[in-house]
């Protein structure tokens, strides 16, 4: 198992490298002009200044001369300035990947404990007004848009009935805790500092809710089908025929078994909201890793799209393997080996 | 006690709507005493298998089920499900067919066993239960069985596993087993195995068996009485000499013929034609009429009662007139015609 994972590890950044090989060229090919970020409109007429600019950015060099350079850089774990904040990448998102980390993770919390409870009343409950309104409930959260509900929760929760703080992580005037983690409710219950806990939890709850709500429909609707099938297997029916009650035919041996495909998307959804929680972090002012995302493309800013990218592929590749590990812990049928 | 431990009684499993739905099993009736093996002979499809999981409530949701059901006197069919959860796996235990999908693939043996005894006894402690189990398993002679006990399902040989199905359905010492085609999946010389181990567990427990299975083979040398299943009915009913020496109902004829005899290698095995009708479009009169060597224009209009005969309990209009079972062999081996 140890050598199944340290093999694993070690072609991470290979592959890390091409992914980000693959994005260096795709947005270098891309037809824009980064100078837009880099110079006040009015300096662009001047010739001297935008050379100096391109110069300065490494710009002027051939493309193959560029990529050289920037996987050179890589390697040795710098990946670049932004065009835009002016600052290294690599500080940036190491500022900003806590925020995502920290909503992502109250998000996965929220969306698979109520989509695994709604799957399990759904399944138990077949075809009851409990089951069908559950699953309608399940199913609005992974189809109604983000930037409606976000907008109408924020509405009702914080400007009708003022039960939610308002956007961002924390009130204007309050100073975050102590840099820990970065994730501002661990930090602060870390040191110690209740007050800040609270109101880092509350400006948590929302967008964590909003965004739980979509993994929720994914997960509730997979835990039923996958708990029905379960259900139907002979192994159910020889518990049945050992005497266990249908909650323990359902919770001791239906959910242990339904549970495994569940891990997948569970891993998958993970990785997928680190780079794209991107509206909910918008409407939220969460400063997080996906509206990084958006600025960065929109300005062509080369740097920070390849290292955002380099984040999401990370984000993956480890969420994959922490799923593989959690499947072969989960079903003693597979055995991981080489 | 005057109770017979099992008495089924009409009963009758149906599936759709009441009125015209299909029937998949029609009024089969028979009694078990303590200690005795009933033998279920029947081709998959003839209701067999139904008729067993409908005394334990253990029928799919949609199906219907009536008619009378009575362990030691107690009425099974309709009862309630909290009462009938304590007889399951307590007063009557199940093997089923196959051991690999019957048992939970991601629990170990031995917390399946454990399970088994405590939920029917929660002051039993999970290591009082767990060393239980290692008995057990030592009964169904299992080597290790300290080992295999922390085993999965799929670490299990195929016959192992269902020794160990065995030994969980024997666990809280049921009085009634009911063993569902129990040796179908397993090798040749595992089976016979497995049968023995049955046999000797119900002998010397005291447990009643109901064996079913579609091989005549299985029941030969372990049932006291042997019922044979055809079409949601049975056509013939007896003790296990009297079908194998005197039967007097072509479908069972049929099936004797289609065993290989070991003193008689050279013979060819005779195959019953065609399959059995479905239950959703079943011929009207006696259900195997299609497929009877013997059929003639009545059997096909007149559904035959199960009777008392000199020997067997038969459903056939003609048992009385049909030839000894050595002549037909030998008229379906020469082609003459036997219609008579």
């Amino acid at each position: 198992m140890l050598r199944y994972v340290i093999k694993r590890m070690i072609t991470i950044p290979f592959l890390l490298l091409g992914v980000a090989s693959v994005a260096f060229v795709l947005s270098q090919m891309t037809k824009g002009d980064p100078l837009a970020a880099l110079l006040p409109e009015r300096m662009m007429s001047n010739p001297e200044v935008v050379a100096a600019v391109k110069a300065e950015w490494g710009l002027d060099q051939p493309l193959p001369v560029r990529y050289g350079i920037y996987i050179g850089n890589l390697l040795q774990g710098d990946m670049g300035t932004s065009f835009t904040t002016r600052r290294p990448v690599a500080q940036d998102i190491a500022e900003r990947l806590p925020a995502t980390l920290e909503l992502v993770i109250a998000a996965m919390i929220v969306g698979s404990s109520v989509g695994i409870g709604i799957g399990l009343l759904s399944a138990r409950f077949k075809n009851s007004a409990l089951d069908i309104g559950t699953r309608g409930f399940a199913l609005l959260g992974s189809s109604v848009p983000i930037f409606w509900s976000g907008l109408i929760f924020l509405y009702i929760f914080t400007v009708r009935l003022d039960w939610a703080p308002g956007t961002g992580r924390l009130d204007a005037r309050s100073t975050p805790p102590p840099d820990i983690t970065g994730m501002y409710t661990i930090d602060a219950l870390l040191s110690g500092q209740m007050t800040t806990f609270i109101e880092a939890l509350s400006h948590l709850l929302l967008p964590a809710l909003i965004l739980g709500w979509t993994v929720t429909g994914i997960v509730a609707r997979l835990v039923r089908s996958s708990l029905l099938d379960s259900l139907g297997q002979d192994y159910a029916r020889t518990a049945r025929a050992k005497g266990a009650p249908e909650r323990v035919v359902l919770l001791n041996h239906a959910l242990p078994n339904a549970l495994i495909p569940v891990l997948t998307i569970l891993g998958f959804t993970f990785a997928y909201l680190i780079t794209g929680a991107v509206l909910t972090e918008a409407i939220f002012s969460w400063p997080g890793i996906g509206s990084y995302a958006v600025t960065a493309s929109r300005s062509l800013d080369y740097p920070a799209i390849g290292g955002v990218t380099i984040v999401g592929a990370t984000a993956f590749l480890l969420a994959n393997l922490v799923t593989d590990i959690a499947y072969a812990w989960a079903n003693p049928k597979i055995k991981v080996s080489q | 006690m005057s109770d017979p431990l099992l008495a089924v009684d009409g009963l009758r499993i149906g599936f759709g709507p009441a009125k015209d739905g299909a029937e998949a099993v029609r009024g089969v009736g028979f009694t078990l005493e303590a200690g005795k093996v009933l033998g279920i002979v029947g081709e998959s499809g003839s209701g067999k298998s139904l008729t067993m999981m409908a005394l334990l409530q253990l029928l799919p949701g949609q199906a219907r089920c009536s008619g009378s059901a009575r362990f030691r006197g107690k009425e099974l069919i309709g009862m309630r499900k909290s009462e009938i959860r304590h007889l399951r796996g307590k007063d009557i235990g199940c093997v089923f067919q196959d051991p690999l999908s019957a048992f939970n693939p991601v629990k170990t043996i031995g917390d399946q066993i454990v399970e088994a005894i405590r939920l029917h006894d929660r002051r039993i402690s999970r290591r009082a239960a767990m060393k239980e189990a290692e008995e057990l398993l030592a009964a169904v002679s299992i080597p290790q069985p300290d080992q295999r006990l922390r085993q999965y399902p799929h670490e299990f040989s195929g016959g192992m596993r269902q020794r160990a199905m065995i030994a969980m359905a024997i666990a809280n010492k049921p009085a009634l087993l009911i063993a569902d085609e129990p040796t179908t999946a397993l090798d040749v010389t595992v089976q016979a195995q497995i049968l023995d181990l049955l046999r000797t567990l119900t002998r010397e427990r005291g447990i009643g068996l109901v064996l079913i299975t579609h091989d005549l083979g299985v029941v030969a040398g372990m049932a006291d009485n042997i019922a044979v299943m055809y079409g949601g009915r049975f056509v013939e009913a007896g003790t296990a000499d009297e079908i194998f020496y005197h039967t007097r109902h072509p479908y069972t004829r049929g099936l004797i013929e289609a065993m290989p005899k070991l003193d008689r290698p050279e013979e060819r095995l005779v195959a019953i034609e065609g399959t059995p009708p479905s239950i959703w479009s079943r011929p009207p009169g006696c259900s195997f009429a299609p497929r009877c060597y013997f059929a003639q224009e009545r059997c096909r209009q007149q559904e035959p009662e199960l009777r008392d005969l000199e020997h067997t309990r038969s459903a056939c209009l003609r048992a009385e007139e049909l030839p000894p079972r050595e002549t037909v062999a030998h008229a379906q081996d020469t082609g003459k015609d036997m219609t008579l």
